[in-house]
């Protein structure tokens, strides 16, 4: 079975982020780069699946700059067998959407049997490109899923997504669209020999005119990043405890009105 | 009609729409109001019942449009995505706003897809420059606001819960109806089992007024039940760090943060958490944070409206005696 896992190569989340000067975008230098957690957890997921099933495929794709090949190292290092990076100017400016049509198309010629998203990535927080890759190529998808278990005969998956006070399994025909949900599993580290390993593996540079792209532009655009607005000044209620939490739920129901 | 303000209604499954789907309707007849047109509710549903209609009647949608089939329950994105897509495409809406809701941030991802549009996923707040729309979202673990506007309409977004307000109810407003007639797909996937979580008796973590959330310093699993017994009075849910979800305190539905949920509550009351950066981007815009920590430093503080430095243990109890009087009041 072949699996495929477009990841994002995202800002460590303890970085300091800086707004760059044009206001459209942060300021890069200094950043220490990760593989988006959420991502680390589809990585893990299709590592498990071809294992269990004792053959198959894990293939790591991402769009992104040229340091984001660092993040497929760390895949290919975790154990998949190749990578594509997805890299072009036409996809400077890229939305979501732009980033969903590049990886479907790319999708559609590795023709693989699962796709495996992270939830959301971890610096635009936009959680999208999942469910617009699966619309793009007409498959099914479960967002946010914390279980699953691929069909013996390799033709269907059992997943369950996350909703609001349930988990729903659903029985899904391949080839679908999964996206992980933090509980899924625990990711492994790589092992000196996988970081090893990896560098003798493939990261096959792929060019928007491979997959029949053209720069689109963007259909959501950035006005301007801005910093948070401050928040008031807290207070520390003094006192002891029983003094303290007395001043304390008198000024949540008359200062502050909140219950 | 070109300048419809279309909310997707988000219900319970059993023909009752959810406040949140209020507060999309309050949000979508103030920018219309703004923008000029009219704010309408969308439901894809097995079943609507008529206080339903009745209540988006009285939240302010102006006109609802109802597609009722038993293959839209329960919700699939490849089902509901062509019907809503369909309907957009004859209708031509202006904007096409969600609630950030399981189903919801899937559905309008595929349906910008679909439709060939910008989504803005998660918005906080908008804004009217030059008669267009401006979403703001956080991002970056919720360290930046970003502004963001769309090519072409229509505009989609999905608003994070308990952010917006609901409008001034129209009471005894009467709902003016629409069945269009959509094509409904059978779907590919298929519900095997429904896994209801055990039900706390409390208010869900995104919805409710009120949360109450317990860290590192809560020293075991055992101890939770101090906040569950706060919250019972307060009437909030209960959420944890991940530091308390990791070490298998509570189940990973109850992580606030970054890589959990993110919530929006009136009150935020937080006991034995320091604070990091990845929780604050899951509970950053709530309106009032309450911080108990017995260490002065704690990063907390920095964002906490207001504050006790003391040991939980202590502090806990006496709160919630402290809120049984002035609630029995
Ligand atoms: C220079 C620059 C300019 C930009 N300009 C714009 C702009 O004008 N408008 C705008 O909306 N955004 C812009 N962006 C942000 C942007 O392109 C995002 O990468 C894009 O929106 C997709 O990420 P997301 O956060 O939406 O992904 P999500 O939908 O949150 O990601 C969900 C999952 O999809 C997969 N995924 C996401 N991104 C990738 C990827 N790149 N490669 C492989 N898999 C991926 C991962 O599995 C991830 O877990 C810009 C970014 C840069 C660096
Ligand atoms: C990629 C990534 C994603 C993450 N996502 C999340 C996320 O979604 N949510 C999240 O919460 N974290 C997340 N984290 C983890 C985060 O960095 C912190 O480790 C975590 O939030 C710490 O949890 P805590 O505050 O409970 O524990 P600690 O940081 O250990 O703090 C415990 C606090 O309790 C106080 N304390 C101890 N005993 C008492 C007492 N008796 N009375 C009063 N106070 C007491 C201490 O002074 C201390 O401040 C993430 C980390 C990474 C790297």
């Amino acid at each position: 079975m072949k699996i495929l896992v477009p990841i994002k190569q995202v800002p460590d989340t303890a970085t300091q982020v800086k707004i760059a000067a044009d206001a459209k975008g942060i300021d890069t230098t200094g950043i220490t780069w990760i593989v988006s957690p959420y991502d680390e957890y589809a990585v893990e997921e299709a590592l498990r699946i071809k294992e269990k099933r004792g053959q198959g495929e894990v293939v790591a794709v991402t769009l992104g700059p040229e340091r984001a090949k660092e993040a497929l190292r760390s895949c290919l290092a975790m154990g998949a067998d190749r990578a594509l990076h997805l890299r072009d100017p036409a996809w400077e400016n890229a939305d979501s959407l732009t980033v969903a049509r590049a990886l479907a198309a790319a999708i559609k010629q590795e023709a693989p049997q699962l796709v495996l998203f992270g939830r959301q990535a971890i610096d635009d927080d936009m959680g999208a490109v999942p469910a617009q890759v699966a619309d793009l190529l007409g498959w099914p998808c479960a967002s946010w899923i914390m279980e699953e278990t691929i069909s013996e005969d390799g033709k269907s998956v059992r997943a369950g997504r996350q909703v609001e006070g349930a988990l729903e399994i659903f029985t899904i025909p391949l080839p679908c669209v999964l996206s992980a949900q933090k509980g899924l599993n625990e990711p492994r580290y790589p092992t000196l020999k996988g970081i090893m390993g990896a560098k003798k593996k493939e990261i096959k540079d792929v060019k928007a005119a491979d997959l029949g792209q053209t720069a689109d532009g963007a259909q959501l655009f950035v006005v301007a990043l801005e910093a948070l607005p401050p928040r008031p000044p807290g207070r520390i209620v003094p006192g002891e405890p029983a003094e303290a939490v007395k001043e304390l739920v008198r000024s949540l129901r008359e200062d502050a009105k909140a219950i | 009609m070109a300048s419809a303000f279309w909310c997707i209604v988000e219900d319970d499954r059993a023909g009752r729409p959810k406040k949140v789907t209020g507060e999309v309707l309050g949000e979508g007849a103030r920018l219309a109001r703004q923008l000029g047109g009219q704010v309408e509710a969308v439901w894809l549903t097995d079943k609507a019942t008529d206080e339903g209609l009745k209540q988006l009647a009285e939240w302010g949608a102006a006109r609802v449009w109802l597609l009722e089939n038993p293959a839209l329950a329960p919700y699939r994105g490849e089902v509901w995505t062509p019907a809503l897509a369909e309907l957009a495409a004859a209708q031509t809406p202006q904007a096409i706003f969600g609630a950030v809701t399981a189903r919801q941030r899937e559905l309008l991802a595929r349906l910008a897809a679909r439709l060939g549009v910008g989504l803005a996923a998660d918005s906080v707040a908008f804004s009217a420059q030059d008669g267009k729309l401006v979403a703001t979202r956080p991002v970056y673990a919720g360290k930046l606001l970003s502004k963001v506007g769309w090519s072409k309409p229509p505009w989609l977004a999905t608003l994070r819960p308990n952010v917006f307000r609901l409008e001034d109810p129209k009471t005894g407003a009467a709902p003016q109806i629409e069945r269009p007639a959509v094509a409904i797909s059978q779907g590919t996937m298929t519900l095997a089992e429904r896994k209801e979580e055990a039900s706390t008796g409390l208010p869900e973590l995104t919805e409710a007024d009120i949360v109450v959330s317990g860290g590192r310093g809560m020293k075991g699993p055992e101890n939770f039940v101090i906040l569950e017994e706060l919250a019972k009075v307060v009437g909030a849910a209960v959420g944890a760090s991940r530091a308390a979800v990791d070490a298998g305190w509570r189940p990973h539905r109850f992580q606030i943060g970054q890589t959990g949920r993110t919530i929006s509550p009136k009150l935020y009351l937080g006991f034995g958490i320091s604070g990091a950066i990845q929780h604050l981007a899951g509970m950053r815009t709530s309106k009032i944070i309450v911080a108990v920590n017995k260490d002065p430093e704690a990063p907390i503080f920095k964002v906490a409206d207001f504050g006790i430095v003391g040991d939980l243990f202590e502090v806990v109890p006496l709160l919630t005696q402290e809120f049984k009087r002035l609630l029995e009041k």
